[in-house]
């Protein structure tokens, strides 16, 4: 397949990087907000439109943002649709504006929008960056609905909103959801399962490639899903196995001030 | 002042803001790896959303409510926070070097945690007043520090542990943190 065309774009959004379950990025709505499966969609789509339009306006401007303030360009674009998003929302789906509260604004903060405005929508033209944010939306939105229709199903017996399975009543067989499920510890539970899967189906890929398989540090490495947000700092202390590294870099900051007085 | 109790026992524990709202994930997952740098991070969560909270709930209540701005209050506080932790960092070095040394790195780290705007949020979304924002934001950033020495002890742990090939990393990580979860269910019934 070519580089760069939507067709391209929107596979590699939906199923080659999938923000959810192969890159494990914006891991804060995806626990939060996957208590059931219309939420799921809810939030997919709300982060959808705001990555289109943002990945849309950052590449139309891409050659007039200073590189030196681009971040905060970046981020103010960002909060500028996520509150158009917000009252769209609160006048047109209140149900689901309430459902998800809080973690409507917090999209400002999630990984894949900054993530795809820095690694994307700001080097290359409109049209594939449009269909990028479409397909890294969408990617997204499969990713909540999967986990969002599991905890529903295991935690309540239902999957968007109906009755699925038969509960248990007094003199009846059927089923006993199990709560936890839709609550906080079914989330890292659910999120642990797919790591562990994803784990086993990428160790399985590089074996049958003859490639070398994912060792015990290379995991704790992934641990910090990558965002890149903080410009590999996190690195450093995710290996945590150079206590002297950090110290260095302290010193580096403390010298480079002093060398400016 | 048992208003300021109940908010400070809410938000530290009930409502931790890792494990029962899933704020600040991605430094809970990724600087937990050793007791050293988790105290360190969490420290630096505690100053920075003290003060980021003190000064959203200034601008709120003096400049947004007068003007009725108060729909652009994602926009404001996402910069307002930016703004500030470079400031905060700018302010350190020159000023207090001993504790930049402590809290320094991880300065940077922190402009895009959600826990810093989502305090932000929840203080204007509670109305609460500045006290009870400030208190709030303390609060909410003990629990963090809470929750990321925890689980950094028991990474520490974990090290020695046999972990079958697939959960090693980051799934055995959110196990134990399943696991926290369920245990600080356990304050719910302070409140």
């Amino acid at each position: 397949m070519r580089e760069n065309t939507p067709s391209e774009r929107l596979f590699n959004g939906i199923v080659k990087e999938n923000p959810t379950f192969v890159l494990m990025l914006g891991m804060c709505p995806t626990l939060a907000v996957t208590t059931s499966a219309i939420n799921g969609i809810g939030m997919g789509l709300s982060t959808t439109v705001v990555l289109v339009l943002s990945n849309m306006l950052i590449s139309m401007l891409r050659k007039i943002i200073p590189d030196s303030v681009r971040m905060p360009a970046f981020i103010v674009v960002v909060a500028s649709f996520v509150t158009m998003v917000q009252f769209l929302l609160q006048g047109f789906v209140p149900s689901l504006y309430n459902a998800l509260g809080i973690y409507i604004p917090l999209i400002v903060v999630n990984c894949i929008i900054l993530g795809r405005a820095e690694s994307y929508a700001s080097k290359f033209p409109v049209i594939p960056s449009i269909f990028d944010g479409i397909g890294m939306g969408l990617g997204f939105t499969v990713g909540l609905t999967c986990i969002g229709i599991v905890r529903e199903l295991v935690g309540s017996g239902k999957a968007f909103g109906a009755q699925i399975i038969p509960l248990a009543g007094e003199g009846k067989v059927g089923y006993t959801p199990i709560t936890i499920f839709i609550l906080a510890p079914g989330a890292f539970l659910v999120l642990a399962c797919l790591v562990a899967l994803q784990n086993k189906i990428k160790a399985n890929v590089a074996r049958k490639k003859g490639a070398a398989v994912p060792s015990k540090a290379d995991r704790d490495e992934e641990a910090c899903a990558a965002c890149g947000m903080c410009g590999g700092q996190a690195k450093i202390f995710a290996t945590g196995s150079e206590p002297d590294k950090e110290e260095n870099i302290v010193e580096e900051k403390l010298e480079e001030s002093k060398s400016e007085e | 002042m048992k208003t300021l109790i109940i908010i400070i026992v809410g938000s530290a524990l009930v409502n931790n803001v890792v494990l029962s709202q899933f704020l600040g994930i991605c430094p809970f997952l990724g600087v937990s790896k050793k007791v050293e740098t988790a105290t360190g991070m969490g420290g630096a969560v505690v100053f920075v959303i003290t003060i980021a909270s003190f000064f959203t709930g200034l601008i709120y209540d003096y400049i947004l409510v007068p003007l009725d701005f108060t729909f652009l209050n994602t926009i404001v506080f996402i910069l307002v926070i930016a703004a500030l932790v470079q400031f905060v960092e700018m302010f350190l070095k020159k000023s207090i070097p001993s504790l930049y040394r402590a809290l320094g790195v991880y300065l940077p780290l922190i402009t895009t945690n959600c826990a810093v705007l989502g305090v932000a949020l929840l203080n204007v979304q509670k109305s609460y007043n500045l006290l009870q924002g400030v208190v709030n934001g303390f609060a909410t950033a003990v629990g963090f520090l809470f929750a990321i020495t925890i689980m950094a002890g028991i990474r520490e742990k974990i090290e020695y542990n046999n972990i079958s090939e697939n959960w090693q990393g980051t799934p055995i990580v959110l196990i134990s943190a399943c696991l926290m979860a369920i245990a600080f269910f356990g304050f719910s019934g302070l409140i």
